[in-house]
């Protein structure tokens, strides 16, 4: 018994010697085969790290938004249709938050002189949020409590809005028309310095107004989004269960007023997105591994047909019809193992181009490379069985008379 | 020569049912008794081989003279557990062959008979000794042992200064000497050569008839296939075949 596992592996070893010497003796024709599979492979590789390494700086920037802090939004109920200045102050008021951020967005017509820009996006902020996000200011000043109080018209613009409208000049107390409404601009946005989850997900504002002005704008005098954000050592959940409460409490307990979300639930809904997107490109990138299995199988086939003679002759020295096809099978699985190791390295390459064009992280994925060899070993044992069958069914007189 | 003394290799699958009744040359080594074989081409059913009988004892030295048409290759086949007969009994070494699987043939194959091709037959990308080696690695022989045998069977034949060469580096009769290594470093109790000579010049293939010879003489048991009467008769005895029916056509030149 041990003696037949010792010479099954002994026999097993030259298979695997004879079919690196056929594989080599072969190179362009090897290469030609294992080509759809290196690329499939390639495909899947590269895709799946860089989605990782996307998701990875994805994550990372969620946190560096500061866990500890939950986006309220509101669609109110036939009564009360959002949350007034006094309401935002009495949740400010709670032991649980730190402070709150309404966001009153609008799009609107800006001009200055001759020059105009429609649909430009206008954001309402109050004081607090500045204080919490301090790198927002490239230069200026900020929106004060002042300017919330007295709905005093003053922007702070980004870049794009500077080079748009206030070419060669000093944009800071100049003038600047939202609608028909002159704004005085007092500061400078800082592009990498943009803050919340909710600019995260509609793209950051060109143009912060005080929200109370943005509200008048807005012909309204209800906030329906905003940031809330905890007191240090309040984790999301109980945040989250107060925060609830205290807003049923305000819309009269009726139901579907109001959503929270937290940092987490919006990162688990974006990651799940991203997998699905992954998983779906993987899959079509997968079917350039089943054609590159079809271009394996093609080529075996052919070796089968060309080696005929020399099957018979193993046969005719004793070789058994399962040694045969071993041999065969371990021929494909060479090659296309051969193919998917190139095909990681040509992945991984490609995804480490794709981290630094993008500037996401850049990460090699374990499981990644395991599913990659995985899949190019399963196709060459599926792919591989049929031709290496087939070798193993030869019979030897035809095969030795086809000589 | 007795049968009982000689000596059987271990693992046998299928040992010979003992029979009470012996019949004539019943322990003989080689016996094939009433052999037929038939092949159907489209309609027709072609009686290839008729009735065959043939026995031998260890260390002869026959050959099989016939026409080609005669049915001498599927004889070929059918000794050499290639192919099995479709009536008849046909016992090599002890064991039934008629009812094995291909596996079980392939080990018969493996153990019993060392083919020699009329045209070499060699793996063009091996070396001599790689070829030598090929029936010892499916019989899982470990490499050092495997390397050791190919080398003394290539000294055998004469061909220790060839041993790394590739077939197309060696010359026809050197190639079928290789050949010849490659069916003795298995051991086998039968020497199976389908038209040695066949595509050498006289010259050479009067030195591989030299070398069966001597093989003969070391004791080996040797059936030789050929369609050349002026082969033949380098055997210890020919049997002709017509038309798929042996006869004895008694010993030949120097017994």
């Amino acid at each position: 018994m041990l003696d037949s596992i010792r010479s099954t592996f002994i026999m097993l070893g030259e298979c695997v010697k004879m079919s690196l010497a056929n594989i080599l003796g072969n190179r362009v024709r090897s290469f030609l085969t294992v080509l759809g599979i290196l690329i499939g492979v390639a495909a899947v590789i590269a895709l799946i790290t860089t989605v990782n390494g996307f998701s990875g700086s994805l994550s990372s920037s969620f946190s560096a938004m500061g866990a500890g802090t939950l986006t309220v939004t509101v669609t109110g109920s036939d009564l009360k249709s959002g949350l007034s200045t006094d309401d935002l102050a009495r949740l400010t008021e709670l032991d649980i938050v730190d402070g709150v951020t309404p966001s009153v967005a609008l799009s609107a017509r800006v001009s200055r002189g001759g020059s105009y820009k429609t649909g430009i996006s206008v954001s309402g902020k109050n004081g607090y949020y500045f204080s919490r996000n301090p790198d927002l200011l490239e230069r200026g000043r900020v929106i004060n409590f002042t300017d919330e109080d007295n709905m005093t018209q003053v922007c702070l613009i980004s870049a794009d809005m500077v080079e748009e409208f206030f070419y060669g000049v000093d944009p800071i107390g100049e003038t600047l028309y939202i609608g028909s409404i002159p704004f005085l601009v007092v500061g400078l946005l800082d592009e990498a310095g943009s803050g919340s989850i909710s600019d995260l997900m509609s793209g950051s504002p060109d143009i912060l107004i005080p929200y109370t002005t943005a509200l008048k704008l807005n012909n309204a005098n209800v906030v329906t989004s905003f940031t809330v954000y905890l007191a240090s050592g309040v984790d999301s959940e109980t945040g989250s269960d107060a925060l609830e409460a205290e807003l049923d409490a305000m819309f009269s307990y009726e139901e579907d007023c109001f959503e929270i979300m937290n940092m987490s639930s919006i990162e688990d809904t974006m990651q799940n997105m991203l997998n699905m997107v992954s998983a779906l490109l993987a899959g079509i990138a997968s079917i350039a591994l089943i054609v590159g299995g079809i271009g394996i199988m093609n080529m075996m086939l052919t070796t089968v047909t060309e080696r005929t003679a020399e099957i018979g002759l193993k046969k005719a020295l004793g070789a058994i019809p399962w040694q045969i096809q071993a041999q065969f099978l371990i021929e494909s699985f060479l090659l296309s193992i051969i193919g998917g190791a190139l095909g990681i390295l040509l992945g991984l390459a490609l995804s480490l181009v794709l981290s630094k064009v993008m500037g996401t992280g850049f990460a090699i994925s374990t499981f990644a490379i395991v599913l990659g060899a995985g899949f190019s070993a399963a196709v060459g044992i599926i792919f591989g069985w049929a031709p290496a069958r087939k070798a193993s069914r030869l019979n030897p007189i035809d095969a030795l008379r086809s000589a | 020569m007795s049968m009982k003394l000689l000596k059987r290799r271990g693992g046998s699958p299928s040992p010979a049912p003992v029979n009470d009744n012996p019949a004539p040359g019943e322990g003989a080594f080689f016996r094939m008794e009433r052999i037929n074989k038939f092949y159907r081409m489209g309609e027709e059913q072609a009686h290839i081989l008729k009735d065959i009988d043939l026995t031998l004892e260890r260390g002869e030295y026959l050959s099989v003279l016939g026409p080609s048409g005669s049915g001498k290759s599927t004889l070929m086949n059918i000794i050499g557990c290639l192919d099995v007969a479709n009536s008849g009994r046909y016992v090599l070494d002890g064991q039934e062959i008629d009812d094995l699987g291909e596996g079980e043939l392939a080990r018969i194959r493996s153990r019993e008979i060392g083919f020699i091709f009329q045209n070499s037959q060699l793996l063009p990308r091996l070396t001599a000794q790689k070829n030598v080696e090929l029936p010892l690695i499916y019989a899982g022989v470990p490499p050092r042992e495997r390397r050791r045998r190919a080398r003394e069977m290539l000294e055998r034949v004469g061909l220790s200064d060839r041993m790394g060469h590739t077939p197309n580096q060696l010359s026809g009769g050197q190639q079928q000497r290789v050949a010849i290594a490659r069916a003795l470093v298995g051991n086998p109790t039968l020497l199976l050569a389908d038209e040695p000579t066949g595509a050498l010049d006289q010259k050479t293939g009067r030195q591989v008839m030299g070398l069966f010879r001597e093989l003969n003489d070391e004791g080996r048991t040797i059936i030789m296939i050929t369609h050349d009467m002026n082969i033949a008769k380098y055997a210890r005895r020919v049997v002709h075949i017509i038309d798929g029916v042996l006869t004895e056509g008694g010993g030949t030149a120097d017994a």
